[in-house]
């Protein structure tokens, strides 16, 4: 008779099972640095939201993109229901009124995005794969300024939609639904830049976190503060170059030269036309400067 | 077929030369690489992988010149570095799916591959859990998985027995030699313990200063220098055991090393010798025997990379200070 029991660590046959599969190897494409590029982007753009994160790191997003759209529900439910036939408040402006809680934003996701990298040392991981720098930066870069992106253009797609609700004028609404979309556009991709060239300079979150709200906040409140001095002292001529010195000012000056936006301070008139060029062209070179800086930094700590 | 071939490989830093026309050539298997720290370990890791520019001579990885074909490499070879590199929040399976990704395999083969190189390095039901929570073992066979999770033709492993404890240390170097027995993987494996490389690798390079000091493979090692470490009890007849066998073996004529571990706790009953072939080990026995001790332990030795320097360089005596 040999009625052996089994032993007791086969009583489970599919562990043992797993144990007799041997290594199999992969035949399968390898789609090279443009796709590693692409998943990086997505990785990064849903990371700024939290998706495929903690729960935890869900919240402070989610809560502020509510922060961005309430606002915007208001307005509309306010025009729908009381049959207004103009919006009360400008698509270009709305940003503006709401900069807080994009830097908010900022501060918070631009050091998730690149200084976690940096103080894990996990950069060297992604650089001994076939993506190369400039792969790293571009896609770090797009998925910020598409993340502030989401977060700006947000609003603006719901005044757009409630002001055809309220039976406003469609081409006109479009008009300006369409300078406001540019506006937030530029201003994504100029604060993304700035973000993550604050939060790359330290593997600290902390410290990047600081660094974000500082450069914009206090940037803007210094700019402010010292076009009122302008203001009040009689110097009108110098405000419009003052605006040149805080990202969002630079944003408001673009947008008032050329996307039919009143100025942020009515009282004190945008840029004219000629200087209007300048904050574009200082936009511009600030977005350029700010992926140059990335790239160098990353020159340093690729492996 | 060469992996790795370096032609007078050098590269210079302004202050330092960290390679020094350097030629080597490397075939299938697992080979290690071993030098103290500064040897020019990592530096050459850095250029195999087309990252670092060499200052002069030339280096082939799987055929593929690294100054022009960096990105091709990059595809086929995995790189698991000396420092730590995951992020604590995320679990080890996002972490290496990710990576795979980021090596060009598309989603649906990243997570399959993912799931089965985990388990290949022996994780189970923790890789759904944070890497935050991770003893340094499993953090290491993170890092491992992570470098084999595209199915590459050769990895190079950066120090991956660091800060492990001997049983840890173990189990990494065995799964190191599976990455080549079982998986058909190359492996080159940086390390600046000789005697741990001995017993995983087919072939060993030594390189010290950016230079290389030897190439060869690991039998050559042990056929040459085979030590034996020999304890025996004391017995009434031999109150001093040690000394009795010692010279009952210099009688047989069998060349007894002095004592190189004089000075550790325990080393004078410890009886170091050359075993000249498999008679040794019987004329121990029977010696042992003959006198009518215990054998308490007959076993190999492993080599100390100072062993390596000695053919070349007589060992240095460092002088102590009189006080």
């Amino acid at each position: 008779m040999s009625t052996q029991l089994p032993h007791p660590s086969q009583a489970a046959p599919d562990t043992t099972q797993i144990h007799n599969i041997g290594y199999r190897s992969y035949d399968g494409p390898r789609l090279g640095r443009a796709y590693a590029r692409r998943s990086l982007f997505s990785q990064s753009l849903r990371g700024a939201y939290g998706l495929g994160r903690s729960a935890k790191s869900k919240v402070l997003p989610m809560i502020l993109f509510a922060v961005m759209c309430v606002p915007a529900l208001i307005l509309v439910a306010v025009a729908v229901v009381g049959k207004q036939s103009k919006l009360s408040i400008e698509y270009t402006q709305y940003a503006l009124y709401l900069q807080v809680v994009i830097s908010i934003y900022l501060a918070s996701q631009a050091p998730q995005s690149v200084s976690r990298d940096l103080r894990f040392r996990t950069v060297p991981l992604y650089f001994s794969r076939p993506i190369e720098r400039a792969d790293y930066v571009l896609a770090k870069f797009g998925a910020m300024a598409s993340a502030l992106f989401i977060l700006t253009a947000s609003p603006l797609l719901i005044l757009w939609i409630g002001s055809l609700l309220a039976k406003m004028d469609f081409a006109e609404q479009t008009k300006m639904f369409g300078q406001g979309l540019v506006s937030v556009a530029l201003l994504s991709v100029l604060f993304g830049g700035i973000g993550l060239v604050m939060a790359a300079l330290t593997p600290r979150r902390g410290f990047g976190v600081a660094a974000v709200i500082a450069v914009l906040t206090v940037s803007y409140g210094a700019v402010s503060t010292l076009m009122g001095i302008a203001f009040a002292t009689d110097n009108g001529g110098v405000i419009q170059w003052i605006g040149l010195f805080s990202p969002m000012t630079l944003i408001d000056g673009v947008q008032s030269a050329f996307l039919g936006a009143p100025p942020g301070f009515p009282e004190l008139g945008g840029p004219s036309t000629g200087v209007g060029v300048i904050y574009v062209l200082v936009v511009l070179a600030l977005i350029a400067g700010s992926y140059g800086i990335l790239m160098r930094r990353y020159r340093k700590v690729g492996l | 077929m060469t992996v790795i071939a370096t032609e007078s490989l050098s590269k210079r830093f302004p202050r330092v030369t960290a390679l020094d026309r350097l030629s080597l050539d490397i075939g299938p298997g697992v080979t290690g690489l071993v030098g103290a720290n500064g040897a020019g370990k990592s530096t050459m890791i850095k250029i195999l992988l087309g990252l670092s520019p060499a200052t002069e001579g030339r280096a082939e990885v799987l055929g593929l010149d690294v100054s022009t074909s960096g990105a091709q490499i990059r595809e086929q070879v995995g790189y698991m570095p000396e420092h730590d590199c995951l992020p604590p929040d995320v679990s080890a399976t996002e972490f290496v799916v990710h990576m795979a990704r980021m090596s060009g395999l598309p989603a649906t083969a990243a997570r399959e591959r993912t799931a089965d190189t985990l388990r290949h390095v022996g994780l189970y039901e923790e890789r759904y859990r944070p890497i935050g929570g991770y003893s340094t073992g499993m953090k290491q066979r993170v890092k491992l998985a992570q470098a084999l999770v595209h199915d590459p033709k050769l990895v190079l492993l950066d120090e991956p027995t660091n800060g492990l404890d001997p049983v840890g240390r173990d189990e990494m170097l065995g799964l190191i030699r599976r990455v080549w027995t079982d998986f058909g993987i190359s492996v080159l494996v940086t390390s600046h313990l000789l005697g741990e490389l001995e017993r995983t690798c087919d072939h060993v390079v030594v390189i010290d200063g950016g230079q290389l000091l030897r190439s060869s493979s690991t039998s050559d090692f042990t056929r040459t220098t085979t030590t034996l470490a020999v304890e025996v009890t004391d017995s009434d007849t031999h109150p001093d055991g040690t000394g009795a066998l010692r010279a009952a073996l210099a009688e047989a004529g069998v060349v007894l090393h002095p004592g190189v571990e004089d000075g550790l706790p325990g080393a004078g009953h410890i009886l170091l010798l050359e075993a000249a072939g498999e008679e040794t080990y019987d004329l121990v026995r029977d010696t042992v025997a003959g006198l009518g001790l215990g054998l308490v332990r007959m076993e190999q030795r492993r080599h100390h990379i100072a062993e390596v320097f000695r053919p070349e360089t007589p060992p240095r005596h460092e002088e102590v200070p009189a006080r």
